[in-house]
C-alpha cells in the first residue's frame, strides 16, 4: 500500500465495505427496534369511558422507529472512524471539564454555595424553584452519605433508602407519640439509623461486591414491608401524618399562632408568606447537607477514612496491616447509615406525612445512580449529578411520556463517554511533594 | 554468613507447626527459630508449604496443630491464640505478599501512612481530636509523614511520593510493599518472595536494602525466595522444605551441599541418571 491510498482510507469510506454483512446487521438492529417498539409506542392504552380501557394502535409510529434505527446503525457501521473520533472527542471534553473542575475546586465550590444561598433570593426564583432545589439538596446529601460507604469503603449498598426510611420514620413515631419537634428528634434519627446500619452490616462482614449488593437489597425491602405491615406502630400503608414542622429557633411559620406563642413573621415584624418556611426549609437542608460534606472531606483525612480506602483497594493487606476490617466496615456502615437518617428526619419534616410508598427500591437506584454517575469518591461530581438526576426529569415535562427515554438515553450517553462518572478525581489525603497551584 | 559474636537472641520459635486443609497436609511437623537480626530463609520447591507457613504466622490461618511464640517486647506471644488482625501490632509481624497487595488506587505516600494506622488512630482518639484538628493529633501525622519519609528514602521513592501505587513500575511496587511493612514497626518482617519479577540489579539492590534494614534496625527477616542469588546472598540460616516437611536447615553453604537438598530440587531419578561431573556441579541448585 503506498502512502497515497493510506490517507485515502482516512479521508474516505473505508475501501472494503461488505454490503450484505451490514445491510444483514442494519435490518436485524430494525428488527429488535421492531419488538420494543411495539409494546412500548405501538400500543396506546385509552380511556373508552365508564372504566373500560380501549387499546388504539401507532403501527405508523412503529415504522418510523424502524426506519430511524435502520438507517442510524448504517450510518454508524458505515462510518465507524469519525464515530469513534466523535466519541473521543465528547469523553475528551468531559476529561477537560473535570480537570479544569479539578484545578478550581476551590472557586467552584464557593461560586456554587454562594449561588445556593443566594438562590431563593434571585429575581427569577419562584417557590417551585426552591422546592426543586430543596430535593436537589436531599439527594445531595444522600449521595454523600452513600458516598462514604459506596465510594470511599468501596461497600456496595442498594438499600441505602432503608436507613432513610428508618430516619423518617424514627422523626415520625417521636413526634407523634412523644411530641418530639424537628429540632429535638434530629440527633435521633441519625443515631437510630446509625445503629441500623451496624445492624446491617454484621451479617455482612464477610460479602463483598455483587453479594453484598444482594444482601444490602434485601436489607432495604425488608424495612420497607416491616413498615408497611407493622400497622399498629407505623401506620402500615396509611403512614404517619401530622409530622410537625421546623421552627426558627422556636419561632413557628404559621399565619396564626396559639396564645402566647410568636410567629416568625409576627418576630420579624414581616407579612406572612407561606414561601418563608419553603425557603427555610431549603436553607435548613443546604447546611445539613454542608454539614456532611465538611465532615466527609474531614474524616476522609483521618485514619479511619483513610482504612475505609484501603479497605476498598485491598482487605487482605489491611489485616497484614494491623487495621481491623470489622470496626472499619461497621464504622463506614453507620457514619453512612447516620447521614441518611438525617436527611429522612428532614424529608419527614419537609412532607409533613411519610408512608412506606417513599422509600421504595427505586430511591435506592436513584441515590446509588448519583454517586457511580457522578464519580465514586467525588464530592462534586455527587452535585452535578443530583442536579442532573433530579432537574432532567423536571424539565423533560414538556416531552411528556417519553421524558424518561430521554432520561434513559442521557444515563447512557455519560456512561458511553464518561464510564468513570463525570468527575473521576480522587484528591490524595495528603502529599510530600508541593501541592499543585489552585488545589486544596 | 557472618558469625554472630554476640548469643543469639531467638525472636520466633515454631514448634511442631502443622496445617492441614482436609486431607492435605501442607505443613507437616515443622520446628524451627528465627533469630533477631538475622535473615532466616525459607526454600523448597513450588508447593512445599512454605507460604502456609507465613499465612499461619501473620495470622490468615489458625494452625491445625503447633505453637508458634514470638518474643515481642519483653513478652512471649503465641501467635496462633491472637486474632489475625493483631498480630501486626500486638507481636510486631509484618509482611509482604506473593503477588503485590498494595493499596493501588492510593498514592505511595497515602500506603505508607495507612500502614501507621494504629499509632495514628490511637494519637486521633478515635477520630475525634482529629476530627477538632487537635494540635496532639496534628503532631502524631507529622511524625507519621516523617517516618514515612524515611522509609521512601530507603528505598529511593521519594520522587514518586505523590504518584499513585498502582502507576509504579513493577519493582518499585515490591519496594513499596516492602516500606509499607517496614512503617509498622516490626520486630520481624516476612517477605514472601520479593524478589520475584526484578531483573539482576534491582535484585542486587535489594539484597542490600535487606542487609542494611537487619543491620540497623536489629529486626529479624524471614524471607520466602527462588531467586537463589538473594538467598545464598543475604540468608545467615536456611530452612528448606518439601511437601510439608523440613528436609535441611543451617547456614546457606551447608544447605547447599546437602544430598536431601538437591534430590528435593531435581527429583532423585534425575539425580541419578545424570554423568558424576555435572551432578557435582549441580550441587548449587540455581545459583
Amino acid at each position: 500500500m503506498t502512502a497515497a491510498s493510506g490517507l485515502a482510507v482516512d479521508t474516505a469510506a473505508p475501501p472494503s465495505i461488505i454490503w450484505p454483512a451490514l445491510l444483514k446487521d442494519a435490518l436485524l438492529a430494525a428488527f429488535v427496534a421492531v419488538l420494543l417498539a411495539v409494546p412500548l409506542v405501538g400500543l396506546q392504552t385509552y380511556d373508552v369511558g365508564g372504566g373500560a380501557l380501549g387499546i388504539r394502535t401507532h403501527f405508523d409510529w412503529v415504522g418510523f422507529a424502524a426506519i430511524g434505527v435502520f438507517a442510524g446503525r448504517l450510518a454508524l457501521r458505515l462510518l465507524p472512524r469519525t464515530r469513534r473520533q466523535h466519541e473521543g472527542r465528547g469523553g475528551r471534553a468531559f476529561s477537560r471539564v473535570s480537570a479544569w473542575s479539578n484545578r478550581r475546586a476551590r472557586a467552584i465550590t464557593l461560586t456554587g454555595i454562594a449561588f445556593a444561598v443566594a438562590l431563593p433570593f434571585l429575581p427569577f426564583s419562584s417557590r417551585y424553584l426552591v422546592d426543586l432545589g430543596t430535593t436537589v439538596l436531599i439527594y445531595v446529601m444522600l449521595g454523600w452519605g452513600l458516598n462514604v460507604v459506596v465510594g470511599l469503603a468501596g461497600l456496595l449498598d442498594l438499600g441505602y433508602v432503608a436507613f432513610y426510611a428508618v430516619g423518617a420514620y424514627t422523626f415520625g413515631l417521636l413526634a407523634s407519640d412523644l411530641g418530639f419537634t424537628f429540632w429535638e428528634a434530629l440527633p435521633f434519627s441519625g443515631l437510630v439509623a446509625a445503629s441500623f446500619g451496624v445492624i446491617l452490616g454484621f451479617p455482612v462482614l464477610r460479602l463483598r461486591g455483587d453479594y453484598l449488593a444482594i444482601v444490602t437489597l434485601g436489607f432495604g425491602e425488608i424495612i420497607r414491608i416491616v413498615l408497611l405491615n407493622w400497622a399498629p406502630v407505623t401506620g402500615g400503608p396509611n403512614g404517619i401524618g401530622g409530622i410537625p414542622r421546623p421552627s426558627f429557633f422556636g419561632l413557628p411559620f404559621a399565619r396564626s399562632a396559639p396564645e402566647g406563642v410568636t410567629t416568625f413573621h409576627q418576630f420579624f415584624g414581616v407579612e406572612f408568606s407561606p414561601d418563608q418556611r419553603v425557603i427555610f426549609l431549603y436553607f435548613v437542608i443546604l447546611a445539613m447537607a454542608l454539614v456532611t460534606n465538611l465532615f466527609t472531606l474531614r474524616i476522609r483525612r483521618l485514619p479511619v477514612g483513610r482504612a475505609w480506602e484501603a479497605l476498598r483497594e485491598d482487605e487482605i493487606a489491611c489485616r497484614a496491616l494491623g487495621i481491623n476490617p470489622t470496626t472499619a466496615k461497621l464504622s463506614a456502615f453507620a457514619i453512612g447509615a447516620m447521614f441518611g437518617g438525617f436527611a429522612g428526619c428532614f424529608f419527614a419534616t419537609r412532607q409533613g406525612f411519610i408512608s412506606p410508598e417513599s422509600f421504595t427500591f427505586i430511591e435506592s437506584a436513584t441515590i446509588l445512580a448519583i454517586v457511580v454517575l457522578g464519580g465514586m469518591g467525588s464530592q462534586m461530581g455527587v452535585v452535578l449529578a443530583a442536579i442532573l438526576l433530579v432537574t432532567l426529569p423536571e424539565f423533560g415535562r414538556a416531552f411528556a411520556e417519553f421524558r424518561m427515554l430521554i432520561f434513559g438515553a442521557a444515563m447512557i450517553g455519560v456512561m458511553v463517554w464518561r464510564p468513570q462518572g463525570l468527575i473521576a478525581h480522587r484528591e490524595p489525603t495528603l502529599r510530600l511533594g508541593p501541592q499543585p497551584v489552585s488545589t486544596r | 554468613m557472618t558469625e554472630v559474636a554476640e548469643p543469639r537472641v531467638p525472636l520466633l520459635a515454631v514448634e511442631r507447626l502443622t496445617m492441614r486443609f482436609g486431607g492435605l497436609i501442607a505443613v507437616d511437623d515443622l520446628s524451627f527459630t528465627a533469630y533477631r537480626g538475622e535473615v532466616t530463609a525459607i526454600i523448597g520447591p513450588n508447593g512445599a508449604g512454605k507460604t502456609t507457613v507465613f499465612n499461619c504466622l501473620t495470622g490468615f490461618y489458625r494452625p491445625s496443630a503447633g505453637q508458634l511464640a514470638m518474643h515481642h517486647d519483653g513478652e512471649t506471644l503465641q501467635l496462633e491464640r491472637i486474632a489475625g488482625f493483631r498480630i501486626a501490632r500486638r507481636a510486631g509481624i509484618a509482611r509482604t505478599f506473593q503477588n503485590i497487595r498494595l493499596f493501588a488506587g492510593m498514592t505511595v505516600l497515602e500506603n505508607l501512612i495507612v500502614a501507621q494506622h494504629n499509632p495514628l488512630m490511637a494519637a486521633s482518639l478515635f477520630s475525634i481530636a482529629g476530627l477538632l484538628g487537635l494540635p496532639r493529633y496534628r503532631a502524631a501525622e507529622r511524625e507519621a509523614i516523617e517516618r514515612a519519609r524515611h522509609w521512601l528514602n530507603r528505598t529511593g521513592l521519594t520522587d514518586r511520593a505523590d504518584w499513585l501505587a498502582g502507576a509504579l513500575p513493577y519493582g518499585a511496587q515490591r519496594r513499596l510493599e516492602i516500606a509499607r511493612a517496614l512503617c509498622t514497626g516490626p520486630a520481624l518482617l516476612c517477605l514472601d518472595e520479593p524478589a520475584a519479577g526484578l531483573n539482576p540489579r534491582e535484585s542486587a539492590e535489594l539484597n542490600e536494602l535487606l542487609l542494611a534494614i537487619r543491620a540497623e534496625k536489629g529486626i529479624g527477616i524471614l524471607l520466602i525466595e527462588h531467586d537463589m542469588s538473594v538467598v545464598m546472598g543475604i540468608s545467615d540460616h536456611v530452612i528448606v522444605l518439601d511437601y510439608g516437611r523440613k528436609i535441611a536447615d543451617g547456614t546457606a553453604a551447608e544447605v547447599r551441599a546437602d544430598p536431601e537438598v538437591i534430590k528435593a530440587y531435581l527429583g532423585e531419578e534425575e539425580l541419578n541418571s545424570l554423568p558424576k561431573e555435572v551432578a557435582a556441579d549441580l550441587e548449587a541448585p540455581q545459583t
